[in-house]
């Protein structure tokens, strides 16, 4: 018998002849009266901030008077080109990205409760221009906040995507006594523009 | 482990240091305090304890099923799936992929799995160079000692320590203790490792029948980063990861972070569906005797686990005595249950690391009930012989005083005269172990049963 079978037997043969029942998510919370405050005060506790912009023009000129030290800026976002001066898909390897100063990338919505955003980039090569920019910003489109996680997992669906994921702030660590670092390994900072 | 180091002695090496236990005791507290924070702030804080508790259970009920699930999807997503029995085949999987792909070194994030199978020894043996990566890791792995801690692996070390050791292996400033400047250092050499790796090697949070990936949960982004770069990507998990519904893990991410550190949800939460372009993915199930655990009605309830440490921060005695103390991959209660079903004799005073306060079966997000399961395991200890012999003698005594009520009674009247007497060399002699760092209480005049007799008499 293959490791597997002999894995699965042992398993089968402690299982209970009856079993219980998987619950509904159906979990009632608090809902926000102002959800976009809501999400730039969660971003906002875990290191990050959230901006409230009208147009394209006005990032720009965020990104030009924030951003100034940023010598290498990535983007798919096809209104940013100009301000852009590496293309990020161009090669296969994603270690050519190591000198990536600024990413600038497209999240699909907020979650108000914690200040994470969902990305899944289907115009993005290499998923780790999500990490090893030193700096990041996303983009999202105005009104797409859901309250908590339970809304957010409802919208999600993996069909030939294959990655996905949460970004919450820029990345941390408390690892030496507990204190804490904002930019461990990923972006040391991370900006959320709301368009 | 043989009786003469167990628990409560190398807790007492720990407990020498008071100032820095001190330190440690406060420094978990303030996690705890933390999640406590986050716990108030959501009303539905036990419904969504209520509601993790039922999915792992009906999860494990239907392990099997789940199990194959996952495996058909995740095929199909052309992931490649191993099944490992035990620690030894799981280490001989990694070694024989990292071989086919002629790997020379690899970056490895935070896996309490990979510790429990001593696979870095093993790998290393094999001239393979493992790089930990999460911060603590790299901290205790450069100081060749096991993490401390499940979440925060060097939560025993003080900054001045990582300094030192950074001096000598990353050449950062003498002397030189800011957090900031050593997580900096860290991070540029990291970088490297990050750039130069040919595999990556990661834990697993959750791995989803439904939909055949992986979630990992990071605050640094070392398990993200490291995994996107190299175009191999290796996943460990044990079997009782899965969890069935992609949905579920709203319940699931709601809660581990919050219970983990006090933060409503870790920086990243990635979710992994395939290899990254012209890559890899190579996912290994492995068993190691969780099947062993799930066919004990008393103890199955462990392998709901989803490792957030909460049940350590608040555990009384891990607070004081270090994760060290407990000398397994997983301390504090959770880890006082699961060693025993490993080896009962060797890890046999790891139930006794307990003041049965209860305090981590209220915390724990699943609902384990790990202080119910520490006093079932004490019997078991007791039946099969492996109690330390002081501790049997004097519970043979108890025992036998306490079958004989007359005889306790005097026995207690004897004590209360006399004891006050003594000198201090006498009632806190060597045989007096519990007197060692504690104070007896003040003898009271009368028994309870004559406080108790006198109170009934004048009513
Ligand atoms: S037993 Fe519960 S509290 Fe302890 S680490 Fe596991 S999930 Fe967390």
């Amino acid at each position: 018998m293959s490791s597997r079978d002999i894995i699965l037997k042992s398993i089968k043969d402690y299982a209970p002849s009856k079993s219980s029942e998987l619950p509904n998510i159906n979990i009632s919370h608090a809902s926000y009266e102002n959800i976009n405050e809501k999400f730039s005060t969660s971003l906002s506790s875990v290191g990050g901030i959230a901006v409230f912009m009208e147009n394209i023009e006005e990032i720009k000129e965020y990104i030009a008077e924030h951003y100034a030290d940023s010598k290498v800026i990535v983007s798919n976002c096809e209104n940013l080109l100009p301000i852009v001066t590496k293309d990020a898909n161009a090669t296969k390897d994603p270690h050519a990205l190591h000198d990536v100063d600024l990413a600038i990338i497209e999240g699909e919505f907020g979650v108000a409760e914690n200040g994470a955003v969902w990305i899944m980039e289907p115009k993005n090569r290499h998923r780790a221009l999500y990490f090893i920019a030193q700096k990041l910003i996303i983009i999202i489109p105005k009104n797409e906040i859901v309250p908590t996680m339970h809304e957010a997992y409802e919208k999600l669906s993996f069909g030939t995507q294959n990655f996905g994921l949460f970004i919450s702030g820029p990345s941390k660590t408390a690892d030496i006594e507990q204190s804490l670092i904002i930019g461990a390994h990923g972006a040391i900072e991370t900006c959320v523009i709301f368009i | 482990m043989s009786h003469s180091t167990g628990h409560s002695e190398l807790a007492e090496k720990f407990a020498n240091n008071v100032e820095r236990m001190n330190w440690h005791d406060k420094a978990l507290w303030f996690v705890r305090l933390k999640r406590d924070n986050q716990a108030k702030s959501l009303d539905e804080w036990e419904e969504l304890r209520s509601t993790a508790d039922k999915i792992k259970k009906h999860t494990l009920e239907n392990l099997a099923n789940y199990l194959e699930e996952f495996e058909k999807n995740a095929l199909s997503r052309g992931i490649k799936v191993h099944w490992a029995k035990d620690a030894k085949e799981h280490n001989k999987i990694v070694l024989d992929i990292l071989n086919s792909k002629n790997v020379k070194m690899v970056v490895k994030s935070k896996s309490m799995l990979t510790e429990e199978c001593h696979l870095n020894p093993f790998l290393e043996k094999h001239g393979i160079e493992v790089v930990d990566t999460d911060l603590g890791e790299r901290i205790v792995q450069l100081r060749n000692e096991p993490p401390s801690h499940i979440v925060l692996p060097a939560i025993h070390l003080k900054k001045e320590d990582v300094g030192t050791t950074f001096e000598k292996f990353l050449n950062t400033q003498k002397g030189n203790s800011d957090p900031t400047y050593l997580t900096r250092a860290a991070r540029a050499h990291l970088r490297k490792k990050f750039l130069g790796a040919d595999a990556s090697m990661t834990g697993v949070n959750f791995a989803i029948a439904e939909t055949g990936g992986i979630v990992v949960c990071t605050n640094e982004g070392n398990a993200d980063l490291g995994s996107s770069l190299p175009k191999l990507h290796i996943a460990c998990m044990g079997v009782e990861k899965i969890i069935p519904r992609l949905k579920d893990l709203s319940i699931f991410i709601r809660l581990l972070a919050r219970s983990a550190t006090g933060q409503p949800v870790t920086s990243y939460t990635s979710h992994y569906h395939g290899p990254v372009e012209d890559g890899e993915m190579h996912i290994i199930i492995v068993d190691n005797g969780r099947s062993n655990i799930l066919s004990t009605d008393k103890y199955k309830k462990s392998l709901q686990c989803i490792r957030c440490g909460a049940c350590l921060n608040t555990c009384p005695v891990y607070r004081r005595s270090g994760g060290h103390s407990y000398g397994y991959t997983i301390p504090g209660p959770i880890g006082s249950t699961l060693a025993p079903s490993r080896d009962l004799k060797k890890y046999s005073t790891l139930p006794f690391a307990c003041s049965l306060c209860a305090s981590c079966s209220n915390v724990c997000p699943v609902q384990v009930d790990l202080h119910q399961q520490l006093y079932l395991r004490r019997q078991d200890v007791v039946d099969a012989g492996y109690l330390s012999p002081a501790k049997y003698r004097v519970l043979k005594m108890a025992t036998w005083l306490m079958s004989h009520p007359r005889i306790m009674d005097f026995a207690g009247l004897l004590a209360r005269k006399i004891v006050p007497l003594l000198p201090r060399s006498i009632i806190y002699s060597k045989i007096n172990i519990w007197g060692k760092s504690r104070e007896l209480p003040k003898f009271p005049k009368n028994s309870f049963k004559e406080l108790y007799k006198a109170k009934k008499g004048s009513k």
